[in-house]
């Protein structure tokens, strides 16, 4: 048995450099050389300032931000350094609770809506997730629009400019980027 | 469900079959191509004999001693990463139980996480322990795979290969160019390769937290991420960098990533099965094989793709749109339909990397992840693991067909005996009983019962979820479980360590014992296994076998949370 375990020993060593030294930092070498920014966190600047990144969302709830998704993370929602979903089963008593706390928060800001796209009242698996629905986007904008004293349309318009169609026409769904949006509204009213 | 959805879902499986022939064909080379002049130096720095053949019980050895040594080498690695280098965030040590647990988890091939990747392991850790055992566990599982069919093709011989040789080769040739593929292409997607620190950004809208502290900005957790999730997906590995895995955004950024990591756990369990068709000489054999997993992957996604397009009655009251599906635990940019094909695909193969929370779905959507784990992991399952599992409901399958006409069983021309059918009863039983003894003592002690986050027949599910995922090697979760104890890392580490060497062992004695043999040709009563009979009867047997060691557990757990539900 000795004999087996120097060899196993000997055959995880070399493999270990090959496939946790040399691979991780073969690929490195590469994406940081073809890839930069993707491949360090695509992250946002502007002013010369980092403002986030374009993959991570982050927490809204004043009515001149547009909302993302629900965030189960702690000890505060977005936080990106401990992602985690919420886990709850369907019948979550919590489940019910969050969606009618949303659901309540946006028909208060803007009595007319009806009703709430689903990806609005749910919390998102990563906690992360930094896009909404065009639709869930769409019965926001009255809000937004009064809010920044702008017109339906004007925010209308920058959704659009932020809205990503589907990959190639086909792949995933189409999406808005929550935080993108955000920072170019405040780039039209401070 | 648009057309776009059925288009998709139809995309994925299209690419994955597409594969089978180019990838199987490259597979089959590998393992039987001489040993060329540079990889003969290879093995003398590693003090290999390429030419050494193994008998079984030396082969054996071998798979173990590896095992071994790998739990070992990962346990360590976490207990020492705070004083060990590559740790911008200074993480510390992780705890005794929990690095026991991991270790075994990715030395199994299991992945099962108790704890939160960004928040727990080092950058070297990452690496050096977890991104090696997901080649050389996926690796080893594909040695025992070649082993098996040797045992098969080969006549009067009482040795199986070389375990070191099939491990090297399955490592350099066949997972490691795929890998760097993959995780480039990843990069250029949004997935982090980097070993700097994790960045710290202003937040637009500041906020406070529970003790009133205000907070203003966000830590994002980085590092080298693709070059460990290529290699999760194509090893069906499946253990994440991140806490929440294929769901967080910067390790699955936009549909071609998670389109291409999806391809990434079928591709290589499906083109194996056309390796396995190309060395036992019958090509007829390998899609056999492959049609039976197919016939029972699609019925089963349809399921969990319908399920997860059903309203949940509790938001149907509050005037909630529901059109989109159950968008619990899912990701905006994926969606239902790409959400629940992978929920299907990884629990399918033992990958266990989700993209969006299992936890969450509906009690049907979430019976279908949980019982493809408990039908053994055989539905394209693990790299080689799954097809050598399938190959042993094979050899059931020739069995229950001999006892019905009252002949010795033939499987690829090998008269199959006592011995063998013992050992493939082993290795379909046990992890059935593991998962089932280990949820029994789970629901019973206090150590288990402080564990589920939902509570009633949910929070059985979580257990039972559990103890079927870590049983077969699958490693993803209902992650509302707390499995982070001294209780759930043990009990959960000792079924892994079962659940794959209570496996691999008997395959490999069934391997030897079947090459010892001599062959005997096709006559008249022969049953021909490349037929769709045959198929019929394999997926039966899977099916039937699964079925009927799992309902009653099902039964208290998905089925009677559905019907609450819809009272």
């Amino acid at each position: 048995m000795w004999n087996y375990l120097r060899t196993a020993a000997v055959v995880l060593g070399g493999m270990t450099v090959l496939t946790g030294v040399v691979y991780p930092l073969a690929v490195t070498l590469l994406a940081q050389a073809v890839f930069p920014g993707p491949a360090n966190g695509s992250l946002v600047v502007r002013d010369g300032k980092t403002a986030g990144s374009d993959l991570i969302g982050q927490p809204f709830s004043k009515p001149e931000y547009f909302w993302g998704r629900l965030s189960a993370t702690s000890p505060v929602p977005y936080n990106a350094a401990a992602s985690s979903g919420s886990n709850f089963g369907p019948r979550h008593p919590d489940l019910a609770k969050n969606a009618k706390d949303r659901t309540d928060a946006l028909k208060a800001a803007d009595p007319s809506i009806d009703a709430v796209p689903v990806d609005l009242v749910t919390t998102s698996g990563s906690g992360l997730d930094p896009q909404i629905s065009p639709a869930a986007a769409e019965v926001q904008v009255r809000r937004v629009a009064a809010a920044r004293k702008l017109t339906e349309e004007q925010v209308r318009e920058l959704v659009r400019a932020h809205t990503d169609d589907r990959q190639f026409g086909v792949l995933g769904e189409s999406r808005v980027n929550v935080l993108a949006l955000n920072l170019a509204l405040d780039a039209v009213t401070p | 469900m648009t057309a776009n959805g059925v288009f998709q879902l139809a995309l994925a499986v299209g690419l994955i079959l597409a594969g089978v022939r180019p990838l199987g064909w490259y597979m089959a080379r590998v393992y039987t191509r001489p040993v060329g002049r540079g990889e003969r130096a290879v093995y003398r720095l590693l003090l290999v004999n390429p030419a050494a053949e193994m008998t079984w019980q030396k082969y054996a050895a071998a798979v173990l001693a590896f095992g071994f040594v790998s739990v070992l080498a990962v346990y360590g690695v976490q207990r020492l990463q705070a004083v060990l280098p590559l740790n911008p965030e200074g993480q510390a040590a992780v705890s005794p139980d929990s690095s026991f647990n991991t270790a075994v988890s990715f030395a199994t091939n299991t992945n099962w996480q108790g704890y939160g990747g960004e928040s727990t392991m080092s950058y070297l850790t990452q690496m050096l322990a977890l991104t090696v055992q997901n080649f050389l566990s996926a690796a080893a599982g594909m040695a025992v795979l070649v082993a098996l069919i040797r045992g098969f093709a080969r006549r009067n011989a009482d040795t199986i290969g070389n375990f070191w040789v099939d491990l090297v080769r399955s490592t350099v040739y066949v997972l490691l160019p795929l890998s760097v593929l993959l995780a480039v292409v990843l990069a250029g997607q949004g997935v982090p390769q980097t070993v700097s620190a994790y960045h710290e950004v202003p937040l637009v809208e500041p906020l406070t937290d529970a003790d009133g502290q205000p907070v203003t900005t966000q830590k994002i957790a980085v590092g080298p991420v693709a070059s460990q999730v290529a290699i999760k997906q194509l090893g069906t590995n499946g253990g994440g960098f991140f806490n929440v895995n294929s769901a967080h955004p910067l390790e699955n950024p936009t549909p071609l990533s998670n389109l291409l990591q999806l391809v990434a756990i079928l591709l290589i369990p499906a083109a194996l099965c056309w390796t396995f068709g190309e060395l036992a000489g019958d090509r007829r054999q390998g899609w056999a094989v492959l049609a039976a997993m197919v016939v029972i992957f699609l019925p089963l996604l349809a399921v969990t793709v319908w399920a997860e397009h059903q309203p949940n009655p509790a938001l149907a009251t509050l005037g909630v749109d529901q059109t989109a599906g159950n968008m619990e635990g899912k990701e905006t940019r994926f969606g239902v339909p790409n959400s629940a094909l992978w929920a299907v695909a990884t629990t399918a193969a033992s990958n266990g990397a989700v993209n969006s929370m299992h936890d969450s779905y509906t009690p049907p959507g979430g019976l279908v992840p949980l019982w493809l784990m408990q039908l053994g992991e055989v539905v394209f399952g693990g790299v080689g693991s799954g097809l050598y599992g399938m190959l042993v409901f094979a050899l059931v399958a020739v069995f229950l067909a001999g006892l019905m006409v009252g002949r010795t069983p033939e499987y690829l021309g090998k008269k199959i005996g006592a011995f063998e059918i013992k050992m493939a009863s082993l290795a379909v039983l046990l992890p059935c009983a593991m998962a089932l003894i280990g949820t029994a003592v789970g629901v019973s002690v206090e150590g288990g019962k402080k564990g589920p986050l939902n509570a009633g027949p949910h929070g059985f599910s979580e257990i039972l979820y559990a103890y079927s995922s870590c049983a077969n090697n699958n490693g993803s979760a209902f992650a509302g479980l707390s499995a982070n104890t001294p209780f759930y890392n043990g009990t959960l580490g000792l079924v892994m360590l079962v659940g794959r060497f209570g496996v691999m062992l008997p395959v490999i004695a069934i391997a030897g014992s079947l090459a010892r043999k001599k062959h005997t040709p096709p006559g008249p009563g022969t049953l021909p296994t490349h037929t769709p009979l045959f198929v019929f009867l394999l997926v039966s047997v899977v099916v039937v076998v699964g079925a009927l060691s799992f309902i009653p557990a099902l039964a208290l757990g998905p089925i009677v949370e559905h019907l609450m539900m819809r009272s």
